[in-house]
């Protein structure tokens, strides 16, 4: 049979994009965060409609507007969060939609029997009658895989698949897929995991914020080409001296070891943690978003309390049973800027001269014996705008009015105008443009030289190489490098992010 | 304790619980699918008003079943509505359709009929009857259990049969059939099933029509069968107290089941109980009985007796 | 429960309300001609029974009363993210709290004393009773509408209880408690105009108009002012910014769902203090529902609360007359006329706004932006 042909011309998040998936193959979608690969995949799959272009599915046009369309043409989603209803069978799950007939035993009968047949070809073994919600999270995933082949799929997207399994489960699910590829059918693999398509892929297309950057066989790539393609190159934005003295090695303003946090489903975040931050230095950690940045920002400010562990931070102990809290942690002097801007560091219904204070509203300053002081909230916020440069200049106007480097630097002028000691900063520049971008840079400095230790978390390798004294790289809930800027290089870091160097 | 006693009380029992089942099961198949269903009072009342109406003017059973059924499903689309098609706030809607249902009922009463707001009685015809007379007789002789059984189990009309008949239904096409089964998944995991192709729009609106039947049915029964026309707020919270019974039988049809029973029985009781001593307690006062059942029910939510856990997705908008 | 960002904030705050408000009476005046009324003679009707005398202006007023304790109430709740729906049991509650301390010290205490105990007790009773649902959602998960439903039935189960067997005065066959001693009442309009030799003419209207006003600019100060008003709204908002500002949503669910009890617990004062120096039955008489259709009006803003308290204590007085002079009307359509209300404003304003957004658009290009 000819190729698999599919084509899209889009826009924002997919950007002209073009994609080829030769039939019985295995595909590599590879790309940071934000990249772009998993809306093409949504588009192909019929969940968001494409603005423009055209999809080919063995070698016919065709038009997909839903999931149902997708099916039809044959084509599966195994989602990085999984479409299981826990408190239904695996049996049942499978049969959702399709099930061949009205009265459920007897549709059960010839469900079973098929499921039984792929089960053999496949070697996916799932307990048909247990509830998903026994189900391990390996099991759940080779039910999902299940459920788009029943359903006829011939070409099969897996998204994100490993981010959940152990090494373990991974290699089992590398056999399975090697498998499906022996009987001919597509899988189109999404990941940012470079050694997995270097293993399993026989393709391996690079996305880098909505476009496609790399089209090659995977013979002909290498780890290093495929993470330089990855993280790319942006805007250099130059540090003004590579060569400053090294901070002075003074006892470190925060201390954390051995910190270990599990999250709600009981998945491992963090694992064996050490850290320390000196005043006066920046410290940048670098890593693919989700492998447990976001959990060691929440843990150091106090948003959650981690399973084991120990914290040391400007002079005060904390263990794991008597954690931090987000109140306590402002009065000893840490400040938080987080990730999330739109659920965390503002409320957008409130209006900027009350966002400005949060986390703050009941300093001396803004309020008086239970009374919020209007006036001064007011004079404050107006002072945080004109020192930040945050338009438009109406303290007034709702938070979620301003645009998006407005609101970082607004957080940014309250978290920074309690002159913190420790200053923990998420995703600094996220959705903020070019020339709050140089703003931000220049004010984090300024922090650092006025001896503030600040701790930098983006998934942007260019921020982390442009601002940090020392970078510290995340995998998989682990710290796999520490490195003095000078040793730091592009390629270097991202093969540690991206796991090359365990 | 004198046998035709507890006959009585257990056919009340039985009787009294038979809006609450049907009102129940409603709420059962619009909470399953997801959609938070405070309405049930004012669907079942409109109902009513309708049934008592219609027959009035008709003076055929069959018509006044029609109107109820009809006017309740109306009610529960309007709800989809502002709760399916768009994301409004469901309790709010629903607490919107009791309070018109509690206006508009008496307003087209008094309009229509003129007596306050009643519907004038229904002649016997138009009534729902008792069944199997003739077999409550012949068995009445038979030493305590013959008024047991007569009245308790056979001396019933028969929307009362076909209300408990319907358990087993809904259970059924809950469990066993393949609409039953994307319903249960769409009140849990909507993304899921709008992924595996299906529609929840549709679900949703199909299960809000079979929740306007069965609260037609139910308004039905209070005008065809337990009193023999329309009165303003007739109701009197027995919406609220099947949406109790639902939470209290997990939404699940046999325990809510025995959980409207339990109710059921508890007003028969009431209403013997009252003056009567209880050793220890005193006269126990006939408020405390009518209460209980929604003291159970907060007792309930709080997790006391056991954690009751909701349909995953109840009460959330599909984005 | 407002209408996503398509509208222009001005139209979400002003004109969506009396766009909502005018479908309503749409949809309610068409139900009276339907049922053979004529809808502009009982719209004049009502509005002239309303406000066309002084004695229907205090009627008026008297309803209003209750409607911005109960408006108060939810809207308070509303900024905490709950939707507390138990207004008539925690008014029931006040008015027994109220009612308690009246009869107990009533003849031993003077007026000055008397009233702020009452007034104290009934909001220690409304408090309690709105605060155990607060309780339950914030820290065992149960659902507070579901609950404060049920404490509605508890509360009126309860004052039944008390009033038929422990409260009913010796040989009263009706249902009701003993007379308050004289102490125990709120003086009424009549009475303080009185004083300033303006003869006005007897109605419920009673001092606690005066509370109910006080409680609206106490509400606006502690929401808008007041450092747990900041918290309160802060979590209401966005409980992920007020987790990170070290704000516990718990605490601030039971604070919100107590001060919203107590609120609407002074209703007790009006009815109960002001109107029939006694406790009866059905005193709260529905407050609590119409307080739900009165804070989605005034999109849960005290001085739209205040407004919207006057329109429909008006439409109940004008009502009341209305149901006197033409045949066959009744105060029930007061009541349908509400549930349209609640049901525009607060469930289908989503299907509503989408219109109305592009009506604006149309007709005034430059104000339908920001």
């Amino acid at each position: 049979m000819a190729g698999v042909h599919k084509r899209f011309g889009d826009v924002r998040a997919n950007v002209d994009v073009h994609l080829t998936v030769a039939q019985g193959t295995l595909h590599g979608l590879i790309g940071e965060n934000g990249a772009g690969k998993s809306t093409l995949m949504s588009v192909l799959y019929g969940l968001h409609p494409a603005d423009s272009g055209s999809i080919a599915v063995f070698g016919q046009t065709v038009r997909i507007a839903h999931a149902d369309d997708a099916i039809g043409c044959g084509i599966g989603m195994v989602h990085q969060h999984f479409m299981l209803v826990d408190t239904l069978s695996a049996l049942e799950n499978v049969m959702l939609g399709a099930e061949p007939h009205w009265y459920l035993p007897q549709a059960a009968a010839p469900v079973r029997q098929r499921l039984q047949e792929l089960m053999e070809s496949t070697g996916l073994r799932v307990p048909l009658d247990s509830a998903v919600a026994d189900l391990s999270v390996g099991d759940r995933q080779r039910l999902e895989i299940l459920k788009a082949l029943y359903r006829g799929a011939r070409i099969l997207i897996l998204d994100e698949p490993t981010a959940v399994l152990t090494p373990q489960e991974a290699e089992q699910l590398f056999t399975v897929l090697r498998q499906l590829r022996a009987q001919g059918s597509t899988v189109i693999l999404i990941t940012h995991k470079l050694k997995e398509v270097m293993a399993l892929c026989d393709q391996v297309t690079v996305m880098r914020a909505g476009r496609v950057v790399a089209d090659m066989p995977v013979h002909q790539a290498s780890v290093e080409g495929l993470a330089q393609a990855m993280v790319g190159r942006k805007v250099q934005l130059e540090r003004p001296d590579l060569s400053a003295p090294a901070p002075q090695q003074a006892s470190p303003v925060l201390q954390a070891s051995g910190l270990e946090m599990r999250d709600a489903a009981g998945v491992l975040r963090l694992c064996g943690i050490d850290l320390q931050l000196h005043a006066g230095e920046i410290v940048g950690i670098a890593g693919v978003s989700g492998n447990g940045q976001s959990e060691l920002l929440d843990v150091l400010s106090g948003l959650a309390a981690p399973d084991a562990g120990a914290l040391q931070v400007l002079g005060k102990r904390f263990a794991a049973g008597t954690w931090l809290d987000p109140f306590s942690a402002r009065d000893i002097g840490l400040a938080h800027v987080p990730e999330d801007r739109h659920a965390r560091a503002l409320v957008m219904d409130f209006p900027a001269w009350e966002s400005a204070v949060l986390g703050y509203e009941s300093l001396m300053q803004y309020c008086r014996r239970g009374w919020m002081r209007a006036g001064a909230m007011r004079r404050a916020t107006e002072a945080m705008m004109e020192r930040f440069d945050v338009r438009p200049r109406k303290a007034t106007l709702a938070s979620r009015k301003f645009s998006g480097g407005n609101q970082q630097k607004l957080v940014l002028a309250r978290e920074l105008g309690q002159n913190p000691r420790v200053l923990l900063v998420g995703q600094p520049t996220r959705g903020v443009d070019i020339g709050a971008i140089e703003f931000i840079y220049g004010q984090l400095r300024a922090m650092r030289e006025a001896g503030c230790a600040v701790l930098v978390v983006s998934s942007e390798l260019d921020e982390i190489l442009a601002l940090s004294d020392r970078v510290l790289v995340m995998y998989h809930g682990r710290i796999t490098g520490n490195l003095a800027i000078a040793e730091c290089s592009q390629e270097r870091l991202g093969l540690l992010m991206a796991g090359a160097g365990v | 304790m004198d046998e035709l006693m507890l006959a009585s009380v257990l056919g009340s029992g039985v009787r009294l619980a038979t809006p609450l089942v049907l009102c129940a099961l409603a709420g059962l198949l619009s909470e399953r699918s997801g959609v938070v269903d405070i309405g049930l009072e004012g669907k079942m009342l409109f109902a009513a008003f309708a049934a008592g109406a219609a027959g009035a003017a008709t003076g055929s059973t069959a018509l006044a079943l029609v109107a109820a059924m009809g006017v309740a499903v109306m009610l529960s689309w309007l709800h989809g509505l502002a709760c399916v098609s768009y994301p409004g706030d469901q309790v709010v809607s629903g607490v919107a359709i009791n309070i018109i249902a509690a206006g508009l009922t008496v307003v087209l009463g008094i309009a229509w009929f003129g007596q306050g707001g009643q519907t004038p009685a229904l002649p016997v015809e138009v009534r729902i009857q008792a069944h199997w007379e003739s077999a409550v007789q012949a068995i009445a002789p038979l030493p305590w259990l013959g008024p047991v059984i007569g009245q308790a189990l056979l001396g019933h009309n028969l929307l009362v049969y076909v209300a408990y008949a319907l358990v087993p239904v809904v259970w059924f096409l809950l469990y066993r059939t393949r609409f039953g089964l994307r319903l249960r998944a769409v009140g849990e995991n909507p993304h899921m099933v709008e992924v595996a192709g299906v529609s929840v729009r549709r679900l949703r609106y199909a299960a809000l029509g079979l929740n306007g039947l069965l609260c037609g049915l139910a308004g039905s029964y209070l005008v065809l069968a337990q009193s023999a026309s329309f009165s303003p707020h007739m109701t009197a919270g027995r919406g609220f107290m099947a949406l109790a019974a639902l939470i209290f039988g997990r939404w699940m049809p046999w325990p809510t089941l025995w959980a409207c029973l339990l109710f059921g029985l508890l007003d028969a009781v009431a209403m013997r109980l009252q003056g009567l001593e209880l050793p220890g307690v005193g006269t126990v006062p006939v408020q405390a009985i009518q209460a209980l059942p929604y003291l159970l029910t907060v007792v309930l939510l709080a997790g006391f007796v056991g954690r009751a856990v909701a349909p995953a997705a109840l009460g959330k908008p599909l984005d | 429960m407002s209408a996503p960002a398509t509208l222009p904030r001005w139209a979400d705050a002003a004109l969506l309300p009396v766009v909502c408000l005018a479908i309503a009476l749409l949809a309610s005046g068409g139900v009276v001609a339907l049922v053979g009324q004529n809808p502009t003679q009982v719209l004049v009707a009502l509005i002239d029974g309303a406000f066309g005398s002084a004695r229907g202006l205090s009627y008026t007023l008297y309803y209003a009363t209750s409607f911005i304790f109960t408006g108060l109430a939810v809207a308070v709740a509303f900024h905490a993210g709950l939707f507390n729906i138990g207004g008539e049991g925690q008014a029931t509650l006040g008015g027994l709290g109220a009612a308690l301390v009246a009869l107990w010290l009533g003849p031993v205490l003077p007026g000055w004393a008397m009233l702020p105990l009452m007034l104290l007790s009934g909001m220690l009773f409304g408090m309690v009773w709105a605060a155990v649902p607060g309780y339950l959602q914030a820290y065992r998960g149960s659902h507070v509408v579901i609950t404060t439903i049920m404490f509605n039935f508890l509360a009126s189960s309860l004052l039944v209880y008390l009033l038929v067997n422990q409260l009913r005065a010796h040989g009263n066959v009706a249902i009701e408690s003993a007379a308050f001693a004289a102490s125990a009442h709120l003086w009424s309009a009549r009475e303080i105009l009185a004083f300033a030799a303006v003869d006005w003419p007897g109605s419920p209207l009673n001092v606690s108009l005066l509370l109910a006003l006080a409680c609206a600019v106490a509400v606006y100060f502690f929401l808008w002012h007041s450092l747990s008003g900041y918290r309160l709204r802060a979590v209401g908002s966005s409980p992920g910014a007020a987790a990170y500002a070290g704000i516990d949503p718990r605490r601030q669910v039971v604070q919100a769902m107590a001060i919203s009890g107590a609120l609407a617990a002074m209703v007790g004062m009006n009815e109960v203090a002001g109107v029939s120096g006694k406790l009866v039955l059905e005193f709260v008489a529905g407050a609590g529902f119409t307080g739900i259709a009165v804070a989605l009006m005034g999109r849960n803003h005290p001085l739209g609360i205040v407004l919207a308290s006057i329109l429909f204590g008006a439409l109940f007085q004008g009502g009341a007359e209305v149901a006197f002079e033409v045949p066959g009307f009744s105060r029930d359509m007061v009541v349908m006329l509400q549930g349209f209300v609640v049901l525009f404003s607060g469930a289908m304003s989503y299907v509503l706004a989408a219109p109305l957004a592009r009506v604006l658009r149309a007709v005034a290009p430059e104000a339908a932006h920001g």
